[in-house]
């Protein structure tokens, strides 16, 4: 299926979902899919350079927390609808996702991981220094009850709702497609055999820091609707671990050689979560994903796709 | 003029014992990451194991909380064998040490961090000991016992792991894994078992440096985490492997991080740490010492 | 004629060890030259500072009249040098085909320009039945003897359509047979046009096939010219029989 088939696919289904939760009139399955969406997009963004390239991130929240405070700063200097705040989300984002390959991506898989954790804590330490964006006493987002769209006037959480899925729906377009093109083979080559690769002409820093820009690209826009989201923003809840933890143990749930596994592992455990945040606390959510990280790691490294792959290469071979 | 000298002096001193404690923290990970390769970084949670430990023994039964660390080391030891176990089955055996190692370690990092919070709650918790509250003083320096006696503890314990490293069969062997597994084999020492002792060992390290770190300030579940910066700042800074550079490397941000607080503010403390990891690995990664 | 590789005074060391010393080589175009010397005298790093994966810190070297100093691998192997490694390192999770479509899609079309997607797996197929791997196309690298593995590496090294192809002790651990399979593949690609520098440490092997041969001791050449003069030099009986 070409990428443009695949995207109209996407959109189709996309408008499906939307429509029907909008005439179920469910307004928590919004709150929840959201936040569903928000790990589809950035699963993802992680499993570009984690996945593909074998590079792993673990200063995912500092992505996303920067696009959701690039969004704050906008909101107190000068509110911009919020569509244009993802986009310059994305470029933030992706011009420091370049910086961070740039000084780190000459160093060894382990290194690497490390460098990205002390990212993220520094860029946190920043943030809640910096008073204009509230500090680590927070700042209040004000949002409107409803939002015109073609007429139809739709609640505000319907319209994060659409935005994130647009969000996310780039973020699988993008994935699968290159996974399709020579620069997914690049990147598979590097998480193979980086030496190896580079001694057969592969440009490995050029492309991973693609990578890493277009993975930090991602995740920030997935980050700056945030702020809207949830109304009251501490530096504390947008660098959250949580979103490490989950844009990791996600991909590597659902699978990390395609681009499916990590929809798949965003979808299940995000609702796995929701359910246990409502059934019994987010505490014990986080130990489940905990756990099934640490399961899933052991014993089917290639995640629940590679499980099904498994099956249907046995159930051929009969 | 004369306070800010003195405010100095005792945010270099305040530094050095904070160094020492720092170093009994990072012991484990030298050992780990630095002998062995192998990135735990869900060192810090058993420190917050370790702390949590002697917190609950020294509540309901009064006893020192460096005491009870030394009779949990066999524990923590154990601890440590069974999971090398488990990532060398599953991971170096395969090759595949790289994603799902470092996966698996942030899952155990998780899965410890979380525990702590459901039977503990999030509050912060503090043990009772004779020494936590007075200070030595000499002139205008100040020692708090509460900071003298881990650093102290602390140095002991580095001592002691010097002497095994390059005194016994057993240590040097475990500086030898980390050189030429090929050689060892030859020596009639199976690496692997000398890997599992080496990273038992590396546990055993957290459950002291837990005590320790309740001793210095109140702990809650996450506090682990600011750690792993320093943890492997230290480790980088202070050359992979070498106890004597993790040493001097551990004093050295001691002292960054204790001026930088007291002359800007606690706030900014973990950037300084970190900070300084991302520009050692940017630009120096064999470290001050290395190799 | 200028020579198609020149390694003038390279030196390396490794905190305190010199692993080469003011080591001087020079190829010609269409040559076969072999390379051979004890454990540890320093082969390997040679290959690998000629190839840039490690850069040296003394010495320059010169690669089909341009200066190599500076390019990382990736930009060398685009100038037409090629390598295999000494222990085999396929790209594990990918078809032998896949294996051999990497240099083919970054390296070779750098040269030829964009290849349509067709002919890009009709010379997969063909490299791979220049090596008798073409019925394995599918299958991954895991499945395949240590021989066949070996045949993969050169075919992945000649996909890169290379003037240069250093093979890194191709043949360590054959059997005869295997052996002189590689060095009858070895031959054919002399044979179309490819420069070639044999390392290996099975000496049958390297006097049949080198018109000139090298030696390396403790990271100093010791020797270079005629396979049988080189063999009887005095110094070169000594490195490998001891005093």
């Amino acid at each position: 299926m070409s990428t443009f088939k695949f995207t109209l696919v996407c959109l189709l289904v996309g408008a499906v979902v939307f429509v029907g939760g909008h005439l179920f009139g469910v307004g928590y399955l919004f709150f929840a899919g959201y936040t569903i969406l928000q790990f589809v997009a950035l699963s993802s963004a992680w499993n570009i350079l984690g996945g593909y390239c074998g590079y792993v991130n673990f200063g995912s929240a500092a992505f996303f927390g920067l696009g959701a405070y690039t969004t704050v700063f906008f909101y107190k200097f000068f509110p911009l609808p919020i569509p244009v705040l993802i986009v310059i989300a994305a470029i933030v984002c992706g011009v420091v996702g370049f910086g961070m390959g740039y000084l780190t991506l000459r160093l060894r898989g382990a290194f690497f991981a490390i460098a990205t954790l002390a990212m993220a804590v520094v860029l946190q330490t920043l943030v809640v220094n910096w008073d204009y964006v509230g500090g680590s006493r927070g700042a209040y987002i004000v949002r409107d009850e409803t939002v015109p769209i073609f007429g139809f006037s739709i609640e505000y959480i319907e319209y994060l709702f659409l935005l994130m899925m647009a969000v996310s729906i780039i973020a699988i377009v993008i994935s699968r497609t290159i996974a399709r093109t020579q620069l997914g083979f690049g990147f598979a080559s590097i998480r193979d055999d980086e030496l190896a690769a580079e001694a057969t002409g592969v440009p490995t820093l050029r492309l991973k820091l693609i990578a890493t820009t277009l993975s930090g690209a991602l995740m920030g826009m997935a980050g700056a609707p945030f702020p809207y989201y949830i109304g009251y923003l501490q530096p504390a809840s947008a660098f959250g671990l949580e979103y490490g933890v989950n844009s990791i143990a996600m991909p590597i749930i659902g699978g990390t050689t395609s681009w499916i596994g990590p929809v798949v592992g965003a979808i299940l455990l995000g609702s796995l979560q929701q359910i246990a945040t409502v059934t019994i606390s987010s505490a014990v959510n986080l130990l489940i994903v905990g756990l099934l990280l640490v399961a899933f790691v052991v014993i089917a490294p290639n995640g629940l796709v590679g499980l099904v792959q498994d099956r249907i290469k046995a159930w051929r071979r009969k | 003029m004369d306070l800010q000298v003195e405010l100095l002096i005792n945010a270099v001193v305040a530094g050095l014992l904070l160094g020492g404690f720092y170093a009994a923290v990072t012991a484990g990970v030298s050992i780990s990451f630095g002998m062995l390769d192998i990135v735990n970084i869900a060192h810090p949670a058993f420190i917050s194991l370790g702390s949590y430990i002697a917190y609950i023994v020294n509540i309901q039964f009064g006893v020192d909380p460096i005491v009870v660390s030394i009779v949990m080391l066999p524990a923590f030891y154990l601890l440590g064998d069974a999971i090398y176990r488990v990532y060398y089955l599953s991971f170096e055996k395969r090759g595949q040490e790289s994603l799902r190692g470092l996966a698996f370690f942030f899952g155990l990092l998780f899965v410890t961090e979380v525990t702590l919070i459901l039977t503990f709650g999030v509050d912060y918790r503090y043990v009772e000991a004779s020494y936590i509250g007075p200070s030595l003083h000499l002139g205008y320096v100040d020692f708090p016992l509460r900071m003298l006696v881990p650093c102290v503890t602390a140095l002991v314990m580095f001592g002691a792991l010097h002497l095994f490293v390059t005194r016994t069969f057993t240590g040097r062997a475990i500086m030898a894994v980390s050189q030429d597994q090929l050689a060892l084999q030859l020596m009639a020492a199976d690496p692997i078992r000398i890997k599992r002792i080496a990273f038992g060992i590396s546990i055993a390290t957290t459950a002291i440096a837990g005590a320790l770190l309740i001793i210095i300030q109140p702990v809650e579940p996450s506090v682990g985490r600011e750690y792993i910066g320093r943890v492997f700042a230290i480790c980088v800074l202070g050359g992979l492997g070498s106890l004597p550079g993790t040493l001097i490397a551990a004093m050295l941000l001691g002292v960054m991080e204790s001026i930088t607080a007291t002359f800007y503010g606690p706030s900014w403390a973990p950037a300084v740490s970190f900070g300084f990891l991302l520009l050692t690995l940017a630009f120096r990664p064999a470290g001050l010492f290395g190799r | 004629m200028s020579p198609l590789l020149h390694v003038s005074n390279i030196s390396k060391r490794f905190g305190g060890f010199v692993a080469l010393d003011g080591i001087e080589l020079e190829v010609q175009q269409g040559e076969r030259l072999g390379l051979i010397g004890p454990n540890g005298s320093g082969k390997s790093t040679l290959v690998n500072c000629i190839c840039g994966t490690l850069q040296n810190e003394q010495g320059a070297v010169h690669f089909d009249g341009a200066a190599m100093d500076g390019l990382a691998a990736h930009q060398r192997t685009h100038r037409g040098l090629a390598r295999t490694f000494q222990l085999p390192r396929p790209f594990h999770s990918m078809t032998l085909a896949d294996n051999i479509r990497i240099p083919m899609l970054f390296t070779a079309h750098k040269r030829s320009g964009p290849l349509h997607a067709d002919s890009v797996d009709a010379r997969c197929v063909e490299l791979l039945r220049l090596v008798g791997l073409h019925d394995k196309a599918r299958q991954m690298p895991r499945d395949l003897t240590q021989v066949e593995m070996r045949k993969l590496e050169l075919a992945r090294a000649v996909a890169a359509e290379p003037k240069l192809l250093i093979a890194d002790e191709s043949m360590a651990g054959l059997s005869h047979s295997e052996i002189d399979d590689i060095l009858a593949l070895l031959r054919q690609l002399n044979e179309r046009g490819i420069t070639i520098i044999l390392i290996e440490h099975i000496m049958s092997a390297v006097m049949s096939f080198s018109q000139r041969l090298a030696v390396l001791v403790t990271g100093k050449k010791i020797a270079d010219g005629k396979p049988e003069d080189v063999v009887r030099n005095p110094e070169v009986v000594r490195a490998y029989l001891g005093e």
